[in-house]
């Protein structure tokens, strides 16, 4: 189980709460965590399922690098980041 | 007459009342989030506010009975797999909701439905009060749609939406850049409207395509559906047939460049515009903001300045920040430098609310 955390930021808008969720990469994680937690999706992702332009996701301290498919791999106890980059503030 | 408006803002959405004194800031919502618009639906009095996140994505809002709730935004559909369509600059065109440019209430047969104008130049309908949305796939994928370029963004954005007040089914919109269009069908078909306008900053040969002309507001007048007028980035355009046909008004002073239009809803002879000196020069001529107005139909314009700043002003005002009442009387304005100004007769005199605003994107009675 990976164990998956977001920024403080994105709190304020909406409540996405650290969890652990399985998968073998990342979009399977991101969409295990999705499905209990649906209104954050919108958040993290754009319409078509990427990552969002300004967003960054942390695997074990490496950023995630396909940001359009998500299928970067993820091992069990892996750590996953969801961040927003500096470059949109 | 309206006592109300709505100020979207860059850090905020900011309600002012008229009271008793005056005009005043009465409360904000959503403070130091950025709201790029805001509609007060006028059948039902619901309220709609689009937030722009940033980081987190265009989101949307509406009005309950006790309070605001988050409801859906519009979202594009999957880009077809194999599909490569790049935008101006030759990078792929992202299928995502970039902004909303556009917000406005459907017919007064069609209650619950809203549209919805986006970047990268999206139009949406909902038939639910913003509980979902559909892309309106015959403009989407329209051939020409492709051709549409970024006008002060880099994205094509479709910012007006008339609906026709005699036909709910009609409806005109514009697009920065890439003209007017229109459909009779309720959005199963469109085409290109909007002969006889100018582009000045295209090559010769596209200089009168109407594809080409980077409308900066499509304003249509509510008695006389047929008249449109538009503040075009190089002029100033009227239409007497329904954005068939536009004629350039040349006697617009101090200049034709800005951004907005508002048309009297009973007057379709009756205009105003907030000029600025130029494309490559956008503040007002000589530090003096003015509002102009036209009561003949484009032959002549009145310079507006009682009450507005006339020494080092440099407000601009954004295309969605000049706002007109139901009955024509009242105007408001805000502007980038966070002014926000009101007029109870028509332009002749203006009163300051504040200019203490968060840059404005957006104003309007309701």
């Amino acid at each position: 189980m990976a164990k998956i955390s977001f920024t403080p930021n994105i709190q304020r808008h909406i409540a996405c709460p650290p969890s652990e969720a399985p998968g073998a990469s990342l979009r399977e994680v991101l969409d295990h965590v999705f499905a209990g937690n649906p209104a954050a999706r919108s958040y993290v992702l754009d319409d078509q399922g990427a990552l969002r332009k300004h967003m960054i996701i942390f695997i074990d301290g490496r950023a995630a690098a396909d940001r359009t498919r998500l299928l970067d791999k993820v091992t069990a106890a892996i750590s996953i980041f969801v961040f927003q980059a500096l470059s949109g503030g | 007459m309206s006592d109300k408006l709505l100020i979207s803002t860059r850090k905020g959405l900011f309600h002012v009342a008229r009271r008793s004194a005056g005009w005043e800031i009465a409360h904000a919502d959503f403070l130091g989030d950025n709201v790029s618009l805001t509609l007060s639906d006028p059948r039902d009095g619901r309220l709609y506010c689009a937030l722009d996140h940033g980081h987190f994505g265009v989101k949307m809002h509406r009005s309950t009975a006790s309070g605001w709730e988050e409801t859906a935004a519009p979202a594009y559909p999957p880009k077809p797999e194999g599909l490569e369509e790049n935008d101006m600059w030759g990078r792929p065109l992202a299928w995502s909701t970039a902004r909303i440019w556009a917000l406005e209430p459907g017919g007064r047969d069609e209650p619950g439905t809203l549209w919805c104008g986006t970047q990268p130049g999206g139009l949406f309908r909902s038939r639910d009060h913003g509980a979902s949305w559909e892309i309106i796939g015959a403009l989407w994928h329209h051939p020409l749609r492709a051709q549409w370029m970024g006008g002060g963004a880099d994205l094509p954005a479709l910012h007006s939406i008339c609906v026709d007040p005699r036909d709910s089914k009609c409806i005109s919109v514009a697009v920065s850049t890439g003209g007017v269009w229109f459909t009779a069908d309720g959005g199963e078909s469109w085409s290109q409207r909007g002969e006889g306008m100018r582009a000045e900053h295209v090559p010769p040969d596209k200089t009168h395509d109407p594809l080409s002309q980077d409308v900066h507001c499509l304003s249509q007048c509510r008695s006389a559906p047929e008249r449109f007028w538009v503040q075009h980035h190089n002029g100033i355009f009227v239409s007497s047939d329904g954005a068939r046909n536009f004629t350039e008004i040349t006697q617009a002073r101090p200049s034709a460049f800005g951004f907005p239009v508002a048309v009297h809803p009973r007057d379709p002879e009756t205009a105003w515009f907030v000029p600025e000196i130029k494309d490559e020069k956008r503040i007002p001529a000589g530090g003096a903001l003015m509002v102009t107005r036209t009561r003949d139909g484009g032959k002549s314009f009145e310079i507006l300045t009682k009450g507005l700043p006339q020494t080092h002003a440099y407000d601009v005002v954004y295309r969605h920040a000049l706002a007109i009442d139901a009955e024509g009387e009242r105007l408001a304005f805000g502007s980038t430098t966070g002014g926000l100004w009101v007029s109870e007769n028509q332009g002749d005199d203006w009163v300051c609310v504040t200019h203490t605003l968060p840059p404005v994107y957006a104003a309007r009675f309701g």
